[in-house]
């Protein structure tokens, strides 16, 4: 088998936050920063994707690292999702993230990849990763929803033009613990929460997130607003390492004398973003944690879903997993 | 049996290789190589490095854009680390960078300048064997042979980190790499074997 290079690119290899951001200002949508490289290195040796300016934040040391301040933790967006799995403060406050993180893919992908490139990797729709000319590719069509497109993987909500899903475990389950995505450009830093920094096709059909030419992501603030709830995690892949979500479920709840004072619940990969269960969370509050209140949850999951041609049965997936969550 | 005279085939492929790469980097030994000190300054890479293998430090040439297996490979002749989808999906390359198991053909050589790179030729000490080898030799582990240096370099991993693991701990930890020939479970025999031994 021939195994042929990457095609050539200029590596940076910045040490500080500051060398970084002057390196995205000057070469702007030229640049591609990476992280872990696994979402990255597929595209550059299938040709797919080519960038003349590869930056790599290994170096960057303040992206890293796990802090525990009075209104939370932050965590660097260079921190690999095998320390977020096994951080002591991560399994004692928000266990839900640890679980989630120590699902992605295999450990050697999880010694590598980062908190930060997990949030920012492309979808895996296999049409669009192939690099054929998809609306998400810049093209003016989409090969998975057609009659004989293999679209099991794709989404049950939100299609626009685009079927693609968000292939992300630890993206719903910051949707969950509220988390704010701190974003840094030449210019300053700003901060989206969780649920805004993942779009949609009709926001903007080439990204799947808010981040723009020449910023970054740099950290991950979580309040404590969810810290010690009670969480449910479970996703449901081909297979148990390495594969994508054909569904997953993130949730958080209070319960006081039986019956749930707040919950929030997340679904990832039937969507294009994050799908948050807002209807789930209204129908269950003040309800005790009981059958009948699973059931109802189930239901309601799965209104307004509108499957492609192969992927009917992340529908009652969805419904199930939702049961699940709530009979804990 | 190859006679002594004989050249084996692995040690005319590692004679080419060691020969290629030395005329290679002839050719940078004089003149400037790569980008100026101010590019430097922010990060640049020159393509001269030097790398940390298996204790020994190495000088090699670079490109920005090789992978790790690359340069283990096809420039240090280091080929107990195998190439399988050269995609982290099957973890035939997998090394360890400061003792933890990664994918050598996900990661780029410049970015492990400064670690530590262990490849299943380094795991053998003058004592002999590492212990994982010889156990993987006692319980018949591997079948075709192809995947065991990266199942090794897993097991290695886990083992430094637990060395008490439990059957469900070394098929975690043991998931990141694919056997075609389905030898899983004598892969976990020997693992299993190797840590009751104590590494």
């Amino acid at each position: 088998m021939s195994k042929d290079m990457m095609p050539n690119f200029e590596l940076y290899q910045p040490e500080t936050l500051e060398n970084l951001l002057q390196l995205l200002d000057r070469y702007g949508d030229q640049a591609w920063p990476i992280a872990g490289g696994h979402d990255s290195f597929d595209w550059f040796k299938d040709r797919a994707k080519y960038y003349p300016y590869v930056i790599d934040l290994n170096g960057i040391a303040e992206l890293k690292g796990i802090q525990e301040d009075e209104s939370g933790i932050v965590i660097g967006a260079m921190t690999s999702l095998t320390e977020i799995e096994e951080n002591t403060i991560v399994n004692e406050k928000f266990s839900l993230l640890s679980q989630a993180a120590a699902r992605v893919a295999s450990p050697q992908i999880r010694h590598a990849g980062t908190i930060g490139g997990n949030l920012n990797q492309d979808t895996r729709c296999w049409y669009y990763r192939y690099g054929v000319d998809c609306y998400r590719a810049g093209g003016n069509t989409c090969y998975a929803d057609t009659p004989e497109g293999q679209n099991r993987e794709h989404c049950l909500w939100g299609a626009s033009r685009c079927v693609a899903v968000s292939p992300s475990d630890v993206a719903p389950a910051m949707v969950v613990l509220d988390a704010t995505m701190v974003i840094a450009s030449s210019s300053g830093t700003r901060e989206v929460s969780a649920e805004d920094f993942f779009i949609g096709p009709e926001v903007d059909i080439e990204r799947m997130t808010v981040i723009e030419p020449g910023e970054i992501l740099v950290s991950i603030k979580i309040p404590n607003t969810w810290a010690n709830a009670s969480f449910y995690f479970e996703k449901v892949a081909d297979r148990n390492t390495w594969d994508f979500p054909l569904v997953n479920i993130s949730r958080a709840m209070f319960v006081e004398n039986g019956s749930i004072t707040r919950i929030r619940m997340a679904a990832g990969a039937v969507q294009c973003t994050p799908r948050r269960l807002e209807v789930v969370e209204q129908v269950v509050t003040g309800s005790p944690v009981n059958e009948e209140t699973a059931e109802l949850a189930g239901e309601v999951a799965i209104r307004g879903a509108i499957p492609l041609n192969f992927n009917h049965f992340k529908i009652p997936l969805l419904q199930n997993l939702v049961k699940r969550a709530l009979r804990v | 049996m190859l006679s002594r005279t004989k050249t084996s085939r692995r040690s005319f492929i590692k004679g080419v290789i060691a020969s290629g790469a030395a005329a290679s980097s002839t050719a940078y030994m004089f003149g400037v190589s790569g980008c100026s000190n101010q590019e430097v300054a922010i990060g640049g890479v020159e393509r001269l490095i030097s790398l940390n293998v298996n204790g020994v430090t190495r000088n090699v040439d670079a490109l920005p854009n090789e992978t790790l297996a690359m340069t283990l490979r096809y420039k240090l002749g280091l080929t107990g680390t195998k190439l399988g989808c050269d995609r982290g999906e099957c973890g035939a390359c997998t090394v360890l960078i400061d003792g933890v198991n990664l994918y050598a053909c996900s990661t780029l050589t410049h970015s492990v300048r400064s670690k530590q790179i262990t490849t299943i030729e380094g795991l053998e000490t003058s004592d002999g064997l590492h212990p994982v080898q010889q156990a993987m030799i006692d319980e018949l582990g591997p079948q075709c042979g192809f995947c065991t240096p990266g199942q090794i370099m897993s097991a290695v991993s886990l083992l430094n980190k637990n060395p008490n693991p439990t059957r469900d701990d070394v098929r975690r930890a043991l998931s990141g790499n694919l056997c075609r020939c389905g030898a899983y479970d004598h892969y976990i025999n020997a693992v299993m074997l190797a840590a009751q031994r104590g590494v």
